[in-house]
Formats: C-alpha cells, sequence, structure tokens
C-alpha cells in the first residue's frame, strides 16, 4: 500500500499545484521521487510531530493542501491535539497519513502498533476516516483524500500487500465496496484484512456457504446503506479488524444496527481486545494470536453460523 | 494624546466591561497585551477592515488565545465589525468565545486556547508565504506560560531553519510580576534562548508604546532570520488595583470594580 500511496500522491501533486508533503524524518527511500520533483512542495520537518501537523494547518489554511506522513502512531496520537483544534476544528485542508496500520511493525512493538488510531481519529469532528484495503484501493482512494475538501486520516498497511481487486475503477470515500457477492452472511473487513477476508470467504464459499465481502474502506462517513443491505440480506454479519473492537469498524457497525431494532441479524466484532501484543512477532503471528489468520476467522464464522442456526 | 494611546485605552475600558458583563476570567491577561494590540492594530498589521480575506493581509495569531477579548476589542475598535457586537462577549449563542475563535468572527484568523499550537500555524503560514514570494507577514503573540509547552520549541527550531523573516513573534512576558513565572518552571534567560535557536531576539518594554512601534516597523530585524520581541509586561496593567496581582488571571471584576478602574484610566473614548 505504501507504494500505491506515493504513486498516486506524486499523480496528485501533478495535477495539483496545491498538493504538498510533510514528513515527520520518516518514508527513507519512498519519499526521494516526491522530494525530487517538488522540492518547493515537499518538507522535512524532523521529528516533530506536533510542528509537523501545526505547521500542515497554517499551510492548509494558505490554501494548500497538505499531507503529513509518518509511521503507527506518531502522526496521530503524539499530535492529537493538534489534529483535533488546528485542523479539525479550521477545516483545514489536512490529509494525515500513517503507514503501519494494526500490526504492520509487528516485531518493533507496542509503541509501534496502530491500534486504537481508527476509534480515536473517528471521534473528531470533520474527520474523514479512510483505511484501504489494497494497493488497488489505497491508490483510488489517495486521489479521492486529495479531492475532498477537509480534514482527512488515511491508515494504510505497510508496503508489498498483494491486490486484491482486479479491473476495479473507482473507489469513493463513504461507499463501501461489494468484493465478492453472497447471502448467507456477510463478511465486512477494513484495512489490509481483505485479503484474508476475501480467502476465508472463498473457503467457505467451497463448503457451500456464500459470504457477501464488503470493503469498507472508509470508516467515516460510513456506507449506512451498506451496512444494512448486508444485515437485512444476509444471515449473520461478522466484522474484522485489525484494530481494537472498541471503536472501529466493529463499533461503527454495531452502532447502525443496535438503533434499528427492526434489524435483526446475529452480528459479532472480530478484531483485538484492549491489550497491548507485549511479545515480539511478526504480523502473521500477532493476528493469527487474535484470531485474526484465516483459521481465526473461519473459527469465528463458524461460531456465529452456530449461533444463527440455533436462533433461526 | 497619541493614536496609539487612545486606542490602548479604548481596548482597556473594553476588556474591563466584557469581563464584567460576562463574569469571564482573564481580564489581566487581555489587559498586559493591550499595548501591543493597540500599536499592531493602530499601525503595523497590513489589514483591511473591509476585505478581512484579502490575501495579501498580515496575518496575526493571538496564541494565548485566553487574552481574547482585547483582540476582538482590537478588531473591533478598528472596524472589522462592530464596537456592539463586544457586549455579547461570552454570552449564550454568541460569536465571540472566552478563547478566541475564528468562526463568524471577522479579523481572527485562527483559533487557539489550548496553549502551544499557535506558532507551528504561523510559521506554516509563513512557510507558505517565503515560499509562494507573498509579501504578507505572520505575527504571533504567545504568553510566558506558554513558553513552557514543547511544541513552542519545536517551531522554534523551525522557524529559523527556513529563514521565516516574514515572521515575528511576540511574547507577552511578565517575569516581573510577583517572580510567578519564575517560580513555576523559570524561562531566563527567554531572550537568550530565542537567540540560541536563530531568531534575532530583543527585549522591550511591552508597555511603552513608542518602543513597540520602533521595533514592529523594522522587522525583520536581520533578514533571513525570524524575529522575537521579548515584551516585558505587567499583568492587569493599567488597573492599579490589578496590576501585578495573580488574582486577576481568574477573577471577574465586579460592578464596583468596573468602576474604579474606569475611573482610573479617564474618562475620554
Amino acid at each position: 500500500m505504501r507504494g500505491a500511496f506515493f504513486q498516486a500522491l506524486l499523480e496528485a501533486a501533478e495535477a495539483d499545484p496545491r498538493v504538498h508533503l510533510i514528513v515527520g524524518d520518516l518514508g527513507f527511500g519512498v519519499v526521494e521521487p516526491f522530494a525530487s520533483r517538488f522540492p518547493d512542495r515537499f518538507l522535512n520537518v524532523g521529528v516533530a510531530e506536533q510542528n509537523m501537523t501545526g505547521v500542515a494547518a497554517g499551510m492548509a489554511l494558505s490554501d494548500k493542501i497538505v499531507f503529513t506522513y509518518s509511521i503507527a502512531n506518531f502522526p496521530t496520537l503524539r499530535c492529537l491535539e493538534q489534529i483535533r483544534n488546528d485542523v479539525c476544528y479550521h477545516r483545514a485542508n489536512v490529509k494525515v497519513v500513517a503507514v503501519g496500520g494494526g500490526f504492520a511493525y509487528g516485531s518493533l512493538g507496542a509503541s509501534h502498533h496502530a491500534t486504537e488510531d481508527l476509534a480515536i481519529m473517528r471521534a473528531l469532528p470533520g474527520m474523514t476516516v479512510v483505511v484501504p484495503g489494497d494497493p488497488v484501493e489505497t491508490r483510488l482512494l489517495t486521489h479521492a483524500v486529495a479531492e475532498h475538501a477537509g480534514p482527512c486520516y488515511l491508515r494504510l498497511g505497510r508496503a508489498g500487500e498483494p491486490a486484491v481487486h482486479t479491473g476495479l475503477a473507482e473507489a469513493r470515500i463513504g461507499r463501501a465496496i461489494i468484493v465478492r457477492p453472497g447471502r448467507d452472511l456477510a463478511l465486512i473487513s477494513t484495512g489490509g484484512m481483505l485479503e484474508t477476508v476475501v480467502r476465508v470467504a472463498e473457503k467457505l464459499g467451497a463448503a457451500g456457504a456464500q459470504a457477501r465481502v464488503l470493503s469498507m474502506h472508509t470508516l467515516k462517513p460510513l456506507d449506512v446503506d451498506a451496512v444494512l443491505a448486508a444485515a437485512v440480506e444476509t444471515r449473520a454479519v461478522l466484522t474484522v479488524e485489525e484494530h481494537s473492537v472498541i471503536g472501529g469498524l466493529g463499533s461503527a457497525v454495531a452502532e447502525v444496527l443496535a438503533e434499528r431494532p427492526d434489524v435483526k441479524v446475529p452480528f459479532r466484532r472480530l478484531g483485538l481486545s484492549s491489550a497491548f501484543a507485549s511479545q515480539a512477532g511478526s504480523q502473521a503471528f500477532l493476528r493469527d494470536g487474535a484470531g485474526l489468520s484465516e483459521t481465526g476467522i473461519l473459527a469465528s464464522v463458524h461460531r456465529l453460523l452456530e449461533a444463527a442456526g440455533s436462533r433461526a | 494624546m497619541s493614536r496609539y494611546e487612545v486606542l490602548a485605552r479604548n481596548i482597556r475600558r473594553h476588556v474591563l466591561r466584557m469581563t464584567n458583563r460576562s463574569k469571564a476570567a482573564h481580564v489581566g491577561s487581555s489587559l498586559s497585551v493591550a499595548d501591543v494590540l493597540a500599536v499592531l492594530y493602530g499601525g503595523i498589521l497590513r489589514v483591511d477592515p473591509a476585505r478581512p480575506e484579502w490575501p495579501e493581509r498580515d496575518r496575526f495569531i493571538l496564541s494565548k488565545g485566553h487574552g481574547c477579548a482585547g483582540l476582538y476589542a482590537a478588531l473591533a475598535e478598528r472596524g472589522f465589525f462592530p464596537v456592539a457586537v463586544l457586549e455579547t462577549f461570552y454570552q449564550d449563542g454568541s460569536p465571540l468565545v472566552g478563547h478566541i475563535t475564528h468562526g463568524g468572527v471577522p479579523g481572527v484568523e485562527v483559533s487557539t486556547g489550548s496553549l502551544g499550537h499557535g506558532l507551528s500555524i504561523a510559521c506554516g503560514m509563513a512557510l507558505v508565504g517565503k515560499r509562494d514570494r507573498r509579501s504578507y507577514r505572520v505575527f504571533a503573540v504567545l504568553s510566558d506560560g506558554e513558553c513552557d509547552e514543547g511544541s513552542i520549541w519545536e517551531a522554534a527550531l523551525f522557524a529559523p531553519h527556513h529563514g521565516l523573516d516574514n515572521l515575528v513573534v511576540i511574547v507577552d512576558y511578565k517575569i516581573q510580576s510577583l517572580g510567578t513565572v519564575k517560580e513555576v518552571l523559570d524561562l531566563e534567560p527567554l531572550a537568550a534562548k530565542w537567540g540560541a535557536f536563530g531568531w534575532t531576539a530583543v527585549e522591550i518594554d511591552g508597555h511603552d508604546l513608542a518602543e513597540i512601534e520602533i521595533v514592529l516597523s523594522r522587522v525583520p530585524l536581520e533578514p533571513g532570520r525570524p524575529t522575537c520581541v521579548v515584551a516585558h509586561t505587567v499583568k492587569g496593567k493599567g488597573v492599579d488595583f490589578m496590576e501585578d496581582r495573580l488574582l486577576w488571571h481568574y477573577r471577574s471584576p465586579s460592578d464596583e470594580d468596573l468602576g474604579r478602574a474606569l475611573a482610573g484610566l479617564g474618562d475620554n473614548e
């Protein structure tokens, strides 16, 4: 996703001279093409995320479109109040970009696990929260974010994820993508879990249960229609996210379902418990420990379907 | 009376009435910057009340957002909005919020209130000004206590590195006042700190209107470097029973206090 982001950012900058990039002394080996192509629209502010975000707000209030870029929690939590007051309150055209969502930086430890960022960004007034599912969505949504007027948070995975989509022509902010049709159950995925969720759906399909897969690449504004359609048209809904179950995708979907007493569907949130991962481990290892591997998701699906069956 | 004296006194009169009517705090913090605001809005800032969004206007950021009554008063006196609007300060439904707020208030560039934010925003505006070869300058007023915030020093490193000589910081430095800043977290030598970070830093009497004007009309003091003016001020300046009294950071003037204060300032509007 990282490569797709920088490719799209270069394209966006070619198309619109207002597009700027500010980094907090991270991005070695990936920011150089932008920096050399647009030296007057690139800035490395050093290891100073509060200043990075305030400077971005000041530039945005001077009619620029400013992407701030760092990894994990550095561009979000370290400078949260600058995002809230300077960016969101002023509706400044700042796009906060984090690489390394979830456990992407695995063995670097809990400081580098972005596992509450979606909840926190989603709570900020005026903030649009975008979490692409694969490099194809990343490219399309980077353009959409650049063209969107106002604050955005773009949460990326890592480098080198495979493309899930083939031939996807459009991704619109606030509009979920139906990656796979199905009416037996719905798997709603956000971010880089998409590849695994699609594999789970294929396994289920081979066993005779057709799972609808939604890539919920925008958490705010949430595609409420897609959530309700999944709840009404399938027999069970499971949300899957590499993020705390508090405040992210699962919470957002639960909020929709809970306020619709006419919609009764077995529902589970699959994500991280509210705890730190204190062991070293690769992203795959840490996901597996949280039940987010293919096997883990399948187990959650079976439990959910059993509950749905016993209810029916 | 000079133009600046009249404006400074009018700002003080408004501030006293506004905080009395609204029972709001921070009267002392607005009075301490009244003279700096009078010189800025009375002569230094290139702004046009008829065109508050004029692209080449100088930008002013009150990073110490709790001094908002003084800025609202200066803007009203300068003609950005009717003086009568000041009567709504802090009241239900008013655009004049108790920390400086931009929405619906012509002339306010940026909302602040949490200390340590304004200088970075000013840096962003100044950087665009330099890179796009624009003529505007950016002025930011910080409080002394605000210089405890680490984010101020992130921005203090940034501005000289990028040669932002279109940026001017004025620190409302009440070091003389009971020594409270010194007791809490000593900032001295403050001007030397800014100088060491790469700013051209000078110290002035923040209530000497002529001295304020001389310095601010000469910025940048050195080409290629941002300017820091450490303005020595007195909390509650201009109202004898409020001067140097921390109490008036918090207390709102009663009707009796208001009468005494206005009498002390003189009757002329």
